[in-house]
């Protein structure tokens, strides 16, 4: 192998400049993949992070998934029944306090209980439509990020200002209302209720910040014209990427409809598994493209060295020691310019880091986000090495099948 | 009792296509250990075909080749290259040096890829080889730094290097000037004497005239085989 490798260091090393391009050629795609990778995931976690932290990991409705199975349905194996509504007698959910308390012993996180219901708010001619979420302050910092979304007051707020509401700073924006002003709450049972903004919050979705209310679990089991009901216990998580699997347990326990945050985002994750495969194609594409450089130039040199082949074999060499010694060179390129790769990457992505662009959705100037992973480094090395192995197989593979003779003939 | 190094048995080349062409036409030939044997014969006669399928560079079509009594016809591609390597030493009309390697560096490069010596060994006898043909101080030069008749002899040493039962040599001093010649002859000369058989093909009738035994070859056969009796070479046979 120290052979091979002489001989491979003499070639690749008599070229300097062909060496150097090959290197800077791989280098490029290594260094460029490990961006864009890194911004890509980056923005992507960035997303999801605020995804994950604006709802809760994981929401138990007052329905059932399917419609229950019926007990003459139990009872009789030929009884099949069709068109029943799944639907309770009552909403909310059953024995809320004693099902939380159940959760609570073995989640891996906490539960809130909270009562949502659609109203109207109605401030100087504007009605719009929204979602009214009534929490108990104390649980709910438990169980959600609400509080450091706060941008004006405190949860606590709820509970001082007359039927006292959160309102999201787009929402705000939009009816032109200021902490302490009073708006006009309309419920599905034309219950009318003035209410005053207590806090203003920010979660960065501005779908969330325009259509979510909170107030009081009190103020909207009156909006809804339901005292005492619970229909909503919101789950958060130790590890929100579990929640899938907690969903399905919970489900199972309380035979409550348990939607999860990745249940809840199908749509939005899909898309997702879309992009990452388009970023895949592109990152492999630049990988493949950067080894070009390496495949001409270990072509280049596999057809001056010709002879050299030749007599090498005729020396008594095995035909694939011979190819060996090409595929080492552009190995040599391969990790040389994976190196440099490496340092452009990190270069590249510290660098785009620094960058910040406005956020029209929440109107702040935010950082480009940059995920680090040394992941990112050893698959971009990986496959490149693999790309410049490849390169040089396929021209070293041809030179090396020449038969001896043919060579020394031909230059004799 | 004679030691056979190397024997062709009915050895046919053809090549085949949409004119085939017989290249080596039914030879037959056995040469001895520590022998020097000669091929001649006018351009296009096989003699540089025959000497390809002797040093096991190229496969017979028909026939068999035997190396110190060992059949090489049913030898893989891998196996004949092993064959090459430990027991044929092959010096051409070009010689052939890589050229980014120096002069001992080119020498070690069968010992290397035999595997069998420590690298001190192999540079001690890389060394040897080289000052025994009188190149000890052109040990760290490149090709490119030596006249023809010192490159040649550095291709001469690198086929020595595994110390191999048989030399093979097409041409060796096609490319060179008397003196050169003169020298490069006298080498190979030198390394029969010492026991290890050669085989050489060349134009020249006075260096043929130097060997034990010379072959002269037309149209891929033998057409007259003189051998040395008594200091002078005697026609043997004649086809």
């Amino acid at each position: 192998m120290k052979l091979l490798f002489n001989i491979a260091w003499t070639h690749v090393s008599a070229r300097v400049r062909q060496t150097l391009v090959g290197m800077a050629g791989v280098a490029m795609g290594v260094g460029f993949t490990i961006m864009m990778a890194g911004l890509m995931q980056g923005s992507q976690i960035d997303f999801l992070r605020q995804l994950v932290d604006t709802m809760p990991h994981i929401t138990v409705e007052d329905e059932r998934r399917s419609v229950p199975t019926q007990p003459a349905e139990q009872e009789y194996a030929a009884v099949q029944m069709a068109d029943i509504a799944n639907v309770g007698k009552r909403p909310g959910i059953k024995y809320p306090e004693s099902v939380m308390s159940s959760l609570r012993s073995w989640i891996p996180g906490d539960v809130a209980p909270s009562v949502q219901t659609s109203a109207i708010i109605d401030h100087g001619g504007a009605r719009i439509g929204i979602t009214l979420t009534g929490i108990d302050p104390r649980r709910e910092v438990h169980a959600s990020k609400l509080a450091s979304q706060m941008r004006e007051g405190k949860l606590d707020d709820l509970a001082r200002a007359p039927n006292g509401i959160i309102v999201g700073e787009a929402l705000a924006e939009k009816l032109g209302v200021k902490t302490g002003n009073t708006v006009l709450l309309v419920g599905g049972q034309g219950t009318r209720l003035n209410s005053t903004v207590a806090g203003l919050f920010r979660s960065g979705m501005k779908r969330v910040d325009e259509s979510q209310i909170y107030s009081l679990a009190g103020t909207a089991q009156l909006m809804m014209g339901q005292s005492g009901v619970v229909n909503q216990l919101r789950l958060r998580l130790n590890d929100p990427m579990s929640a899938q699997k907690v969903a399905t347990q919970v489900e199972a326990q309380t035979g409550y409809k348990s939607v999860s945050w990745q249940e809840a985002n199908a749509d939005l994750l899909s898309t997702f598994t879309v992009r990452d495969f388009i970023v895949l194609t592109v990152m492999g594409a630049m990988l493949l493209t950067s080894s070009f450089a390496t495949y001409n130039i270990i072509s280049t040199i596999t057809h001056e060295k010709r002879q050299d082949i030749a007599i090498m074999k005729s020396l008594g060499m095995r035909e694939y020691a011979v190819r060996r010694i090409f595929i080492i060179e552009s190995i040599i390129i391969g990790v040389v310019g994976i190196l440099f790769g490496w340092i452009l990457g990190y270069l590249l992505c510290y660098g785009w880091s620094k960058i910040t662009i406005f956020n029209p959705l929440t109107g702040t100037t935010v950082p480009l986000q940059i995920y680090y992973s040394a992941m990112h480094y050893v698959v971009a090395g990986g496959i490149s090495l693999l790309c410049c192995a490849g390169a040089a197989y396929f021209p070293a593979r041809k030179a090396t099948r020449v038969h001896p003779v043919d060579i020394i003939r031909g230059a004799s | 009792m004679t030691e056979v190094a190397l024997q062709a048995v009915e050895l046919v080349r053809r090549i085949e296509g949409v004119v085939s062409h017989t290249l080596v036409n039914g030879i037959d030939l056995a040469v001895n250990k520590g022998e020097f044997v000669a091929i001649t014969g006018p351009s296009g006669s096989g003699k540089s075909s025959l000497l390809y399928l002797l040093g096991l560079l190229d496969a017979p079509s028909e026939g068999e080749i035997m190396i110190c009594g060992q059949p090489t016809s049913k030898l893989s591609e891998t196996e004949r290259a092993d064959v090459r390597l430990t027991k044929c030493g092959f010096v051409f009309q070009f010689h052939f040096l890589l050229p980014e390697f120096t002069s001992l560096d080119n020498v070690l490069l069968p010992m290397r890829a035999a595997g069998r010596m420590t690298e001190g060994e192999m540079r001690e006898r890389g060394l040897a080889l080289l000052g025994s043909l009188g190149l000890g101080e052109h040990a760290n030069k490149r090709p490119n730094q030596l006249s023809g008749g010192q490159r040649q002899r550095v291709a001469i040493a690198r086929a020595l290097a595994n110390r191999p039962e048989i030399i093979v040599a097409d041409e060796p001093t096609g490319a060179l000037d008397t003196a050169s010649t003169e020298q490069v002859f006298s080498i190979l000369r030198d390394i029969a004497d010492q026991g290890q058989t050669v085989v050489v093909v060349t134009h020249d009738p006075a260096l043929a005239a130097r060997a034990d035994r010379r072959i002269h070859i037309v149209d891929g056969k033998i057409a007259e085989i003189t051998e040395r009796c008594g200091g002078e070479l005697v026609c043997a046979a004649v086809s």
